[in-house]
């Protein structure tokens, strides 16, 4: 038969790690989308070649391991003396991480728009900006979506690096149920179960908005 | 009034307009003939400013379209302009198609801008497709859909670039129906076409383009029966 010494209260500490990783990764997404939409329509705007700064800087973001980023970005808080706390110096790396995938999702979106298209569209009189919020806007997020519900994921699942911040998230709080109770097996079960739980809507209602726009093209 | 003047245009190295001259008068029906690379279609969308100009002007009821002051936005209105493309923006209805620019250009309420759609997609013979999408519609309803968008707008010049290039054979007539009925209602238009049998019907003149130039324009019965410019005559008859 099967036994277990973790308790109620255990996996209520649990949620709670998984309450932070929720958090951490909302406040990233949230603010890599903005940036990320901000500086992908900036790339398009001003073209490959004025962008190469731009590029560049993202360029370090995406290459760079996120533990690295995470690790340099928080002593270098301490010797700028921010004393910003773990959870924004996570929070700012992350969004930073998110938003340079997100710039080349975005700008991905918006070269899928036809140029006869927008062309007929600024020719009927819409300036720039009514040409991206009505027409450029909705059509680039049809085409970007897939690719931003995949970044919004994976950031859920790489948002575990922070715990190296001293935070703890879902899997640093696992880890020290681990540690405590000496039942590794049963323990990441149920971490990854919550993973999945938080995963698993973000990833059907990504799969809802494609059918509910997709007989529209 | 539609005013062309010494309008010079270039790609590049390649110069694709030389010297355009050409008047078009409230009401007048003007076709524009010629092969591929003639300058004809750069023509078109160098009239509304889609397409800036190296020299030369175009007026439009006297307001220069290229000048730094003109507001573009605010002449396209009056400028409607439909491409061999549909250009459908398949995110909306026929229906929202035709009322966002009324709209959102013009601030034209909901009500009054449904109405003005609904008019202008009956006109075209599309008033049972409102509500629906237009990855469902034929290339020519598309099409047509593209005209009553710029119809909308009530535009007191129209531009038709090739309109029936890109649709299949028995799908043109619908389209060129279209544009005699606009034509027969005393519309200004420039039309680029190849369809010649629609050029000769409904065009006060016909203007044929050959490498970058205007090189002959008159009555379609004169064009037609008796060209007088030894290439509209190669043209022609390579056409027939």
């Amino acid at each position: 038969m099967f036994q277990t010494a973790m308790t109620f209260n255990d996996l209520m500490f649990l949620l709670k790690g998984a309450g932070l990783t929720l958090a951490v990764t909302g406040v990233s997404v949230a603010a890599g989308t903005v940036m990320g939409i901000v500086f992908g329509v900036i790339r398009v705007q001003i073209g490959p070649w004025w962008a190469i700064p731009l590029t560049f800087l993202l360029d370090i973001f995406r290459s760079v391991p996120l533990l690295i980023q995470l690790v340099l970005a928080n002593a270098f808080q301490a010797i700028a003396q921010f004393g910003w706390p773990p959870f924004t110096t996570s929070c700012v790396v992350l969004s930073l991480y998110t938003a340079a995938y997100c710039t080349e999702i975005v700008r991905g979106g918006i070269d899928a728009v036809p140029v006869t298209t927008r062309r007929a569209a600024r020719s009927l009189g819409l300036s720039w900006v009514q040409d991206m919020r009505y027409i450029v806007a909705p059509l680039a997020t049809r085409v970007s979506l897939p690719a931003w519900i995949g970044l919004t994921l994976g950031v859920m699942k790489d948002s575990a690096l922070v715990l190296w911040l001293g935070l703890n998230e879902l899997l640093k709080s696992s880890q020290i149920l681990i540690t405590r109770l000496q039942e590794p097996l049963f323990i990441l079960i149920v971490c990854g179960l919550i993973y999945f739980l938080m995963s698993f809507p973000i990833a059907r209602f990504g799969g809802y908005l494609e059918r509910r726009w997709s007989p529209h093209d | 009034m539609i005013e062309i003047e010494n309008v010079r245009k270039s790609f590049g190295a390649l110069e694709v307009l030389k010297g355009i001259d050409l008047t078009v008068a409230n009401g007048e029906v003007v076709t524009i003939i010629g092969g591929s690379g003639s300058g004809k279609s750069t023509l078109l969308t160098c009239i509304n400013g889609l397409e800036p100009i190296d020299s030369g002007r175009i007026l439009i009821d006297g307001t220069e379209v290229h000048a730094r002051a003109t507001n573009l936005n605010k002449l396209r209105q009056n400028v409607g302009i439909v491409f061999q493309q549909f250009n459908a923006f398949p995110h909306l209805t026929v229906l929202d198609n035709v009322m966002l620019a009324p709209r959102k250009v013009k601030g034209v309420p909901r009500a009054e801008a449904e109405a003005m759609a609904v008019k202008q997609l009956t006109h075209v013979g599309l008033a049972d497709k409102l509500r629906v999408y237009p990855g469902r519609l034929s290339g020519g309803q598309q099409q047509r859909m593209a005209i009553a968008r710029a119809l909308a707008m009530e535009p007191a010049y129209m531009l038709f670039d090739e309109v029936t290039s890109a649709l299949d054979p028995q799908l043109v007539g619908e389209v060129l129906d279209t544009l005699k009925m606009l034509a027969e209602e005393g519309m200004t238009m420039i039309c680029v076409t190849h369809e010649m049998s629609f050029a000769r019907d409904v065009s006060d003149r016909v203007a044929f383009f050959h490498q970058g130039v205007m090189a002959e324009i008159g009555s379609p019965d004169q064009i037609f029966g008796a060209p007088q410019n030894g290439e509209t005559q190669k043209f022609l008859s390579s056409v027939r």
